[in-house]
């Protein structure tokens, strides 16, 4: 058995991968210590080989000499083996947003990665949804079901809120905010694929992709291109590590 | 020497002599002499005459100032610059000194925010937030300034420079015509009488082929040094490199140039042994854009600590301020002052329009240092860099080199992302 895990901002998530198959998986929040909680997770398989992918990757390194490899490989290799169909990837997690342009082999041709900010990222729906009173999970629904286009301008999570809270002010229903921040991060996204490029058919991983108006305003934005999501869209940067395990 | 026990040596009397915040700069010299240490001294395998740099870094804010103080007592104008333009042979004629001044280093930053506006060129800031906050030797010591009109940023920061130390402008043209190469023999002119006035000394052709005979040596040891480390496998780090490159402004040139051919010779008994920095199946990169100023190791560092290694920097503090020489066999002063104009014509700054030669020219140093791919590093807001990453960004497309794109400053915080995104490049070039 092979294990991959990937040390997100948000969670850790670990993957089991045998005989060419996904037999396992795990999610769980990141917390303080999250060498310790890696050790806790892997605990109960008995791997021939670990490899550690995320924020968190050259920590458990440095403890328990896993070998590394990014995020951009890794969510490449995991879409690439759920999806081999997909040319291009959407990761967007908790404090990054990356468009991966994929080989026929499902190697990293281009990439393109969000700068220091939290812009468009897992972070900003998260501080949005807080500052209008929804859970993360009522968030994404609520705002597939508002049918009123209202826009918020700012990029920067800062200037986000507050013409959130000014819009909120002006009486508008927040059902239609929530609509505007989604498209705002849609925009983004669609802008980094711009810049890198992509194929007929798009492929959604990371945290973000659980939400299902992300995925649907991206889709409209696109002619003619396929978007589809994996099941377990948060796992595939752990997939792609304990599939590259079975490779060394 | 060694990472732990390394020092940037104190000088506090001096410093205060120098009306420096002696207290603040002296917590700034310990952090930098902690980096420098985890830096630089903690690489394998360094070649031997690395020390001399080594030294250099340690007499930082001491032995070369103290030259310059020396100098200065004996009536020699020592002259603070910021840009390859500013013809330095013009100073060593006059026999003054030329340092370039400190501009790559975030502790200064948020003085230079109390007046300038904040989302501005990083390097603009750290050097004039050095002379706010009264914590580089450097500044503190010369003469006067000598600008150019290379960036906005720049062009406008001298004016509100000129109040704490003074400045002078030297216009640079923004065009290759054949007016702009009038103006600019016109400018060198100017810089001459200026130089001549401060120093209350007349440039005579025989010194001034002196002083360019110097530069020239100092250039043809940089130029060696860079051929040899497009040996591969490399005998020599990136990062000890752009240190060797960062030094060449503030340095004593004639001896700056004897060190760095000493080391060169050390570089090609490596060669001939085979031996290998890092590596010798390490990824070559190539950096390529803007100046990279002391104590910038940012990505140079990260690049190095993934396991590749850098080997060429397209850069002014790089290729840029030495892959031209000059003509040595001018007989009358016109003759050599146009020759020294065709020489600095020649530098391919992104402030020119239409700049094509340096796309070439990038192409070029990618070839010859067998490298495997490019970074193009650009700082934040400088606009002219960032514009022209879009064109550099399409050849190595055209002609299948692997490409990144980093733009970047000072701080810290994009630490993780970038490393991340080096390492995902080197991924993608291993396949």
């Amino acid at each position: 058995m092979f294990v991959g895990v990937d040390l997100g901002s948000r969670a850790i998530k670990l993957a089991a991968w045998q005989g060419g198959q996904l037999v396992d998986f795990k999610i769980k929040e990141s917390g303080f210590e999250p060498h310790r909680l890696v050790q806790e997770m892997i605990q109960e398989y008995e791997p021939c080989s670990v490899v550690a992918t995320g924020y968190g990757r050259h920590l458990v390194k440095e403890y328990f000499a896993y070998e590394v490899i990014t995020e951009i490989k890794a969510h490449s290799l995991g879409v690439h083996a759920l999806l081999p169909e997909a040319t291009t990837v959407v990761d967007i997690g908790g404090q990054d947003s990356k468009v991966i342009s994929l080989g026929n082999r499902g190697q990293v041709v281009n990439f393109q990665m969000n700068d220091k900010c939290a812009a468009g990222t897992g972070r900003f729906l998260e501080i949005m949804a807080t500052s209008l009173a929804y859970s993360l999970t009522e968030f994404g629904p609520a705002a597939l079901a508002s049918d009123r286009e209202v826009q918020i301008n700012s990029m920067c999570t800062v200037f986000a809120e507050s013409e959130v809270i000014s819009l909120k002010n002006r009486g508008i229903p927040r059902q239609h905010i929530a609509r505007a921040v989604h498209a705002s991060v849609a925009d983004r996204i669609l802008s980094m694929l711009n810049r890198v490029g992509y194929g007929a058919t798009i492929a959604f991983s990371g945290g973000v992709a659980n939400n299902p108006c992300i995925v649907e305003m991206v889709r409209r934005r696109l002619d003619n291109v396929h978007v589809i999501v994996p099941e377990n869209p948060s796992i595939i940067g752990a997939l792609g590590a304990a599939i590259e395990a079975g490779r060394a | 020497m060694d990472a732990e026990t390394f020092e940037i040596k104190a000088y506090p009397e001096m410093w205060q002599e120098l009306g420096m915040d002696v207290a603040r700069f002296d917590k700034m010299r310990l952090m930098l002499g902690e980096i420098y240490g985890k830096t630089f001294l903690s690489q394998q395998n360094r070649p031997v005459r690395m020390a001399y740099f080594d030294q250099t870094i340690a007499e930082i804010h001491g032995g070369r100032i103290k030259e310059l103080l020396a100098a200065k007592a004996a009536g020699r104008p020592v002259i603070g610059t910021f840009c390859v333009y500013i013809p330095e042979e013009v100073v060593l004629a006059a026999g003054g000194i030329c340092v370039g001044l400190c501009g790559g280093s975030q502790g200064s930053i948020p003085d230079a925010e109390k007046i300038l506006p904040r989302n501005i060129c990083p390097m603009v800031k750290s050097a004039f937030g050095f002379k706010v906050g009264r914590v580089c030797p450097y500044i503190q010591v010369v003469d006067f300034v000598y600008g150019e009109t290379t960036c906005d940023a720049k062009k406008k920061t001298w004016e509100i420079l000129d109040t704490m130390v003074p400045t002078y402008v030297m216009e640079i043209p923004q065009m290759k015509n054949e007016s702009d190469r009038t103006m600019w023999l016109h400018e060198v002119k100017e810089f001459k009488a200026r130089i001549e006035e401060l120093s209350g000394k007349e440039v005579t052709v025989d010194e001034l082929t002196k002083a360019v005979r110097v530069m020239n040596d100092k250039r043809r040891a940089l130029q060696r040094l860079n051929t040899l480390r497009h040996a591969k496998p490399t005998p020599i780090s990136g990062k000890d490199v752009l240190l060797i490159e960062q030094i060449a402004f503030y340095d004593e040139p004639v001896r700056f140039a004897a060190e760095v051919n000493e080391l060169c010779d050390e570089l090609e008994q490596r060669i001939t042994a085979g031996e290998a920095v890092p590596s010798k199946d390490a990824v070559r990169i190539m950096v390529a854009g803007v100046p990279m100023a002391l104590p910038n190791w940012k990505l140079h560092h990260l690049v190095e600590r993934a396991g590749a290694v850098i080997v060429n920097e397209e850069s002014c503090i790089g290729t840029r301020y030495y892959k031209d020489l000059m003509a040595e066999d001018g007989q009358d002063m016109e003759t050599i002052l146009t020759d020294l104009t065709t020489r600095y014509m020649n530098i391919d700054c992104s402030c020119f329009t239409p700049n094509d030669e340096r796309i070439d020219q990038v192409l070029k140093e990618f070839r010859e240092s067998q490298a495997d791919g490019i970074i193009h590093y650009s700082l934040q807001f400088c606009h002219t860099y960032n514009i022209e990453e879009i064109r550099i960004r399409e050849a190595c497309a055209r002609e299948g080199i692997p490409y990144m794109f980093i733009e970047s400053d000072y701080s810290p915080e994009d630490v993780g992302q970038i490393q991340t995104r080096v390492e995902a490049f080197l991924e993608q070039i291993r396949g």
